[in-house]
């Protein structure tokens, strides 16, 4: 399986879930930090389905805390769909399972920053356009959305 | 000439949309004999009734005619009706002018020419119709209950609590069947033995329950209220009468058989008791295994029983009763691992079936309770659980739902985490059906509290990669495949119907359906009856079911049986074939086209007899009798040539 002999790596290869993947490092931390049970998450998908800004992520939310449930750290932090995230609560309001979504994708966006994954750097911005923002804005972005 | 009457019902619009009724009444009451014709709404109301009620003797009618839905509705409402008011039962006919017109046609026009020839045929019918008195069958109070386990124990101790004698056939030594391998039932997690072994006693000490154990049904015939059953004893080469149970036998005999009832985890001597709660608890001599049977030395267990209860000479025993009623309470299987290659085929010793881990489960099991894998009596960390192995499989197994996996992987995965709290569970499903009072609220609790990880897929494969067990299965929720290091693997295996189930069918010449399982008279409104009168079903014989079903069932069944014994005697319909003694030359061309073995050669009089007790009234041997000599009661030849007639518009 390890050895591919010069071939590029497998785009989308298997997850290999071990007890400590399903219940320690990782998910125990989403847990502990948001203080949700996303355990009880059963994937009817009413998040996404009332998520106004869903049209514009690559992962729908349900997916998001399905690939929390399997300890997924990588696949989340390093995805768009937490920073498209506008935390209008939609999704934590609707829950039938009474989980507080916008807390786990705050956390999400706080583990990954402590990971050093950079949503948002300066490198990214038009100058021209940096012109134009107010100063405050640009400081409130790099704080929300990098380390 | 008779004077007939002829109701029309509206049914609403059910009716009255597509056809013209009224026109329906006007031009069948031009036909010849008919005096009397109304329409109205609702000739099933009671209002309804009590127009036809009042006709009949205002317009002195000799017969009604109903032009309204299927006999198999109001048939029965309408005759009470008629009798009510004077009439012979048989003198009412309905004329089914909705299932078989209006609700399958949209040309008003058309719809009521063709209703108008439906009425027409019946009236040619009804014309010569004779009155008829049902036929009295006596019936004999004595149920038969087919097999042991939790539906059979509670349909004999349900018919037995009523009064009636009840024999209880199992074909294994003791009764319980595979609730009694269980350890723990869902949603409540009692113990299965615990709430299953009072009444395996109660059973065992009823009075009026005959248990026949180590027995299988030999031969069935007669008919509801009248069958005569043969049931074949084996021999178990033990005196029950003399044996007390003692045990000492089984200590000393040196064979090793694999234990069926511990699904192979353990071994007993050729002689045995399946479990220790076994009722009765006596041993059997397996032939096929006993060291003695197979060399013709040993008979150990003849030397150390204190008694002389061994007896190697003994024989099976056939044994003959009068039954009234039957239920077929037979259970079911699970499908081999054998069957199931891309999970191993059972060459994989940590693969597992449900049944397996049950024991493995169970405090009286051959781990007592600890789970511990076969291969090594490790203590497995990381355990995968494979639902839907081999069921819901149109292609390459078996297409149906068996309904009682998602439950008990649940249960298993529960049980497992309650005895190994640092290992982790995982369930492949493909849709979790938890359907049942506390059902949804078992699976949400180990999903939520303690951990269980389900993944939305179907397994592909299971195969060793040196010492390790891999599964490769996938999660349809992260669209990623899975790939599991397992310690231990579970399949919740396919519920089938036992091996016997199809020999025993045409012995008791009941049906099954297209997956092998006992079919039911109706799914909905005669869930616990067969077709043919007088057997009923019970458990996971007739489909998968779980404990609480099963038993709801099995007392259903016994109800239907109490029902039936509360009458002194049946009341058979006696619209059905009968023979012409002068007409019939005993060709006996009828005897094998008959599929209720109601025709009878009767050699003295060299002509075949019918036996009202069993026609059905099909009509098969009306059709291929070569003579003329069997007609139908009320649907001899001659009323079904001018039926056909007046359906062709003639005259």
């Amino acid at each position: 399986m390890s050895e591919n002999m010069g071939l590029a790596p497998p785009r989308n290869p298997p997850i290999k879930l071990t007890r400590k993947k399903v219940r320690a490092g990782f998910k125990k931390r989403v847990i502990e930090l948001s203080g949700q049970p996303v355990d009880a998450c059963y994937q009817c998908g009413n998040c996404s389905s009332g998520c106004p800004l869903a049209q514009e992520m690559s992962i729908l939310p349900n997916r998001i805390i399905r690939l929390v449930q399997l300890g997924q750290k990588d696949d989340i932090i390093h995805n768009d769909t937490i920073w498209i995230c506008a935390s209008c609560f939609q999704c934590t309001v609707r829950c039938p399972k009474g989980i507080d979504i916008q807390a786990v994708m705050d956390t999400l966006r706080q583990i990954a920053l402590e990971e050093g994954v950079d949503h948002f750097g300066p490198d990214q911005i038009d100058p021209e356009h940096a012109a134009e923002v107010p100063q405050p804005g640009l400081v409130g972005v790099y704080r929300k959305l990098s380390t | 000439m008779k004077r007939i009457g002829v109701f029309v019902c509206h049914c609403g619009i059910n009716i009255a949309e597509t056809v013209d009724v009224k026109r329906v009444a006007e031009e069948v009451l031009k036909m010849p004999g008919v005096v009397y014709t109304q329409d109205y709404i609702y000739m099933c109301s009671d209002p309804g009734q009590a127009l036809v009620r009042k006709k009949i003797k205002e317009e002195k009618l000799d017969a009604v005619i109903i032009a309204a839905c299927s006999p198999n509705l109001h048939e029965s409402t309408f005759r009470a009706a008629a009798e009510e008011a004077g009439l012979n039962p048989w003198q009412c006919e309905i004329a089914n002018i909705r299932e078989q017109c209006s609700w399958i046609h949209s040309n008003r026009k058309k719809a009521t020419e063709k209703a108008i020839k439906i009425v027409g045929t019946i009236v040619e019918k009804s014309r010569l119709n004779e009155s008829l008195e049902p036929i009295p069958v006596l019936i004999k109070k004595k149920a038969l209950v087919i097999g042991g386990g939790i539906a059979g124990i509670q349909s004999a101790l349900d018919i037995a609590d009523s009064g009636y004698k009840v024999i209880l056939v199992e074909k294994e030594s003791s009764i319980g069947g595979h609730m009694a391998q269980l350890s723990e039932t869902f949603p409540t997690l009692d113990c299965s033995q615990c709430i299953l072994t009072p009444k395996m006693v109660a059973a065992g000490k009823h009075q009026n329950i005959e248990l026949m154990t180590y027995s299988e049904i030999e031969e069935v015939s007669g008919y509801v209220g009248n069958f005569n059953v043969k049931i074949r004893r084996k021999a178990p080469f033990v005196d029950w009468d003399k044996c007390t149970g003692c045990g000492l036998c089984m200590e000393k005999c040196p064979a090793k058989v694999p234990s069926v009832f511990d699904r192979e985890l353990t071994t007993h001597g050729a002689i045995y008791v399946p479990f220790p709660q076994a009722v009765p608890n006596k041993p059997v001599i397996d032939k096929d295994s006993c060291i003695y049977f197979k060399t013709g030395k040993c008979r150990l267990c003849e030397k150390v029983c204190e008694i002389n209860a061994i007896d190697f000479e003994q024989e099976d025993r056939f044994v003959e009763e009068e039954i009234g009623a039957i239920i077929v309470a037979t259970g079911y299987d699970t499908l081999p691992i054998v069957d199931l290659a891309e999970y191993g085929a059972g060459d994989i010793p940590d693969v597992i079936d449900g049944l397996a881990f049950e024991r493995l489960l169970s405090a009286s099991g051959p781990t007592v309770g600890e789970v511990k894998r076969p291969s090594d009596g490790m203590v497995p960390k990381e355990v995968v659980f494979v639902q839907c192995a081999g069921s819901r499989d149109p292609e390459r197994y078996r297409p149906y739902c068996s309904k009682i996996c998602c439950m008990y992987t649940t249960k298993h995965a529960l049980l497992y985490k309650h005895r190994v709290h640092d290992g982790q569970p995982y369930i492949f499903y493909i849709d979790i059906r938890t359907g049942g009072k506390g059902y949804e609220e078992f699976y949400h609790n180990a999903e939520e509290e303690e951990g269980i990880i389900y993944l939305r897929g179907k397994v592909a494969k299971i195969f060793r990669d040196g010492d390790k067990t891999v599964v490769w299965g996938t999660d349809t929720l992260t669209g990623r495949n899975v790939e599991i290091e397992a310690d231990l693997v579970v399949l919740a295996t396919a519920v089938i119907p036992t091996d016997s189930t199809a020999e025993l069918v045409k012995k008791l010449r009941i049906q099954t359906g297209p997956n092998g399982f006992l079919a039911e008279a109706h799914p909905k409104l005669r869930p616990v009856e067969s077709i043919n009168s007088g057997f009923f079903l019970a458990g996971a014989a007739q489909g998968p079911k779980d404990i609480p079903e099963t038993v709801a069932q099995a007392s259903a069944a016994a109800c239907k049986v109490i029902s039936l014994f509360s009458r002194d005697h049946l009341e058979q319909d006696p619209a059905i074939a009968w023979v012409d003694e002068d007409l019939c030359n005993g060709c006996q061309t009828c005897v094998p086209v008959c599929p209720y073995d109601a025709r009878e050669y009767d050699e003295e009089k060299n002509i075949v007899i019918v036996n009202e007790a069993l026609c059905e009234g099909c009509g098969s041997c009306v059709a291929a009798c070569p003579s003329g000599a069997t007609q139908m009661r009320n649907l001899s030849d001659s009323q079904i040539k001018s039926m056909i007639t007046a359906s062709l518009g003639g005259k």
